[in-house]
């Protein structure tokens, strides 16, 4: 009796789960293709399009996607929600459907000049403190900008170097200066731009500079010989002017007929090259490379003493200039040379 | 493209962020539409620009003056105003005799056009014409494609994949379940597209899953596939690849508030409690043997450094 009962129960029970998943449930011969992440359906079945004439329209359309749009919300359902400040949210998986991007995907920016050379020379760079002593002012300032320390803008007077015009006005020279190198700056910047762009280098030639060497000197002088409408052809030289080296011809071809011998040479050289099994050393590189790879060891090393002697990340690093005193003594001359450039940086 | 290696520099942080934000980045920001109308217009097509702006709207930028100009002749123009306003999809409307009724739906990559579909209406219902409540601004609808040509169709295949990628709003990680209130509905059948737009109301259905129900709210759009622009195979590849590392990396210990505020989670050392000051007295100073080999300790550094 009992039993039967519970069975009659549970068969009642299953009767009533089924009707109330019946108001959910939509039957579709070929089931829909989801992306949750975008909240988007992909419905494949064929649509009878003569039930779609026959049928109103637009009836016609809200019952199918009625349909449609249950399947996408039971889908959506079935994914683990959370509550958040009182409101229901359900986490979303990540987009399948692939679209595409808006841009193209970002390029690291080359390096610009300055870094390849501190690539190179294994130049690392230094963090500087914000904050520097003023001997004058007895007082903390800043190193750069306003209100800076040893700001040689601020002074009220300057002397007058010994071999100096005793006329020219110092403050005007030194704002000069200043100018100067800002628009170097600018200059190498844009250079720097052009490079990464592929473009041609603007101006190669005559940067400014405050003194011009012999070797810019005579370049200018090229240059401005050459800029005539003739390209220079019938400008003069001077008398003693020297012709300009490497201007003129720049390729040289070898005699089609002649020189056998040297042809052969060169063709055996080639092949030799091509033949060894062991690659072409770059001497410069390899240097640099074991010079840099030393280097990478040494600062190592100190780094591991200063950890042992204490963590406080501002205490250490002003005892580093006093470990790294120490650390010479016991490093070998390629160390020094390493160093040389870091020190070269600093003075900047 | 043209930001990041501007040759004039911003002269002001604010601008510097805005030029930085329309860098090409590995993780993209929302992508904008632009919409636009060209030399003539019907009420219809002006309505239903009107409409698909309102869809679409905190995402959008609405021309309000006439541009003349045929994207599928010539996209000049069109790329210009893409990169004015950093849109990379449009919708241009306008009405001709040879193409009455017209709308062009389109992306572009790297401010060039990938696709373009134009799409005529035939039939046309606007968001005011039907009386009733409406959805908030700005939700994400969901979006349903019916009909098997979007699956078997090479050029359906990819107006579905544009239709997407207009309609789809933000991407984001959660939703609100109460939010998921509109419904973008695309049928497909026999050379026409039926575009419909749908509130849905959750019923009680005795289980967790709610009963859906469907309201129209408009635009409604019978459209038919006029000309197309698929991008090529190569160029679409290409507009497709992902960057390697896509996931940023998780910033640690930094949490916010619902206020916006910012909080730093710091780990500190284990006090050393032996050195802790406490109160200062005659009997619990320490003895001078004590001091003076501490103090030599601490000055030893700086005596290197004097040395130097």
């Amino acid at each position: 009796m009992a039993a039967c009962s519970v069975e009659d129960v549970l068969a009642k029970a299953e009767k009533e789960e089924a009707e109330r998943l019946k108001s959910i449930t939509v039957n579709k011969e070929l089931d829909l293709d989801f992306d949750i992440g975008n909240l988007l359906a992909l419905d494949k079945n064929s649509i009878n399009s003569r039930e779609f004439k026959q049928q109103n329209k637009n009836e016609f359309l809200r019952s199918l996607a009625r349909d449609n749009t249950q399947l996408l919300i039971n889908e959506i359902w079935k994914h683990p929600s959370e509550k958040v400040e009182e409101v229901i949210v359900v986490k979303l998986p990540d987009p399948v459907t692939q679209l595409p991007r808006e841009k193209p995907v970002p390029k690291a920016r080359p390096p610009t000049k300055w870094e390849q050379f501190a690539k190179l020379k294994g130049i690392q760079k230094k963090k500087k403190t914000n904050l520097v002593w003023d001997e004058v002012h007895k007082e903390w300032k800043r190193r750069w900008g306003y209100k800076r320390a040893k700001d040689d803008t601020k002074e009220w007077l300057i002397e007058v170097p010994e071999n100096a015009d005793p006329n020219e006005d110092q403050f005007a020279k030194r704002v000069h200066a200043k100018k100067e190198r800002v628009a170097k700056n600018e200059f190498n910047r844009l250079k720097n731009i052009a490079r990464s762009q592929k473009l041609k280098v603007p101006g190669v030639g005559l940067a400014p500079t405050s003194h011009q060497s012999k070797a810019e000197l005579a370049k200018a002088v090229s240059v401005a010989k050459s800029a005539t409408a003739s390209v220079g052809k019938f400008q003069e030289r001077l008398p003693k002017e020297k012709p300009q080296r490497n201007t003129g011809k720049k390729r040289q071809f070898q005699p089609l007929i002649g020189d056998f011998a040297g042809e052969k040479q060169k063709h055996l050289d080639m092949l030799k090259v091509i033949e060894s099994k062991r690659p072409r050393l770059d001497i410069t590189k390899a240097v640099n490379k074991q010079m840099r790879e030393e280097d990478g060891e040494s600062t190592e090393r100190r780094k591991g003493k200063k950890g042992r002697r204490g963590n406080a990340p501002g205490k250490g690093r002003r005892n580093a200039p006093g470990g790294k005193g120490k650390g010479k003594g016991k490093g070998g001359a390629s160390k020094g040379k390493g160093r040389k450039p870091a020190m070269r940086q600093g003075k900047r | 493209m043209t930001q990041s290696g501007s040759v004039v520099k911003p002269k002001t942080k604010r601008s510097k962020r805005f030029l930085q934000n329309r860098e090409p980045k590995a993780t993209e920001n929302c992508k904008n539409t632009m919409i636009m109308k060209g030399g003539n217009t019907s009420q219809s097509v002006t309505q239903a620009l009107k409409d698909i702006y309102a869809l679409k709207k905190p995402n959008a930028v609405l021309y309000k003056k006439k541009n003349i100009m045929r994207p599928f002749e010539d996209s000049t123009s069109l790329e210009f105003f893409s990169k004015k306003s950093d849109c990379s999809l449009f919708l241009f409307g306008s009405h001709n005799k040879k193409r009455p009724n017209n709308l062009i739906f389109g992306r572009l990559f790297d401010f060039h056009v990938l696709d373009m579909f134009e799409l005529g209406i035939e039939k046309f219902t606007s968001l005011k014409e039907v009386k009733n409540s409406k959805c908030a601004e700005g939700t994400k609808p969901m979006l349903v494609f019916a009909g098997e040509l979007f699956e078997t169709d090479k050029e359906y295949i990819r107006l579905r994949s544009v239709l997407t990628d207009f309609f789809r709003g933000p991407s984001v990680s959660a939703v609100r379940l109460a939010g998921l209130d509109h419904v973008l509905h695309f049928t497909a059948l026999e050379g026409r597209v039926y575009l419909r737009s749908y509130r849905v109301l959750l019923k009680k259905s005795g289980c967790r899953t709610p009963r859906i129900e469907l309201e129209e709210i408009g635009p409604s759009i019978d459209l038919v596939v006029r000309r197309t622009h698929l991008a090529s195979d190569d160029l679409y590849r290409t507009a497709l690849r992902q960057p390697k590392g896509v996931k940023p990396k998780k910033k640690k210990n930094v949490s916010h508030d619902a206020f916006g505020t910012k909080y730093g989670r710091l780990h500190m050392q284990k006090q050393d409690l032996s050195k802790l000051q406490t109160r200062k007295m005659k009997g619990l100073r320490k003895r001078k043997g004590d001091v003076a080999a501490e103090t030599g300790e601490t000055t030893s550094p700086k005596k290197s450094k004097a040395q130097e």
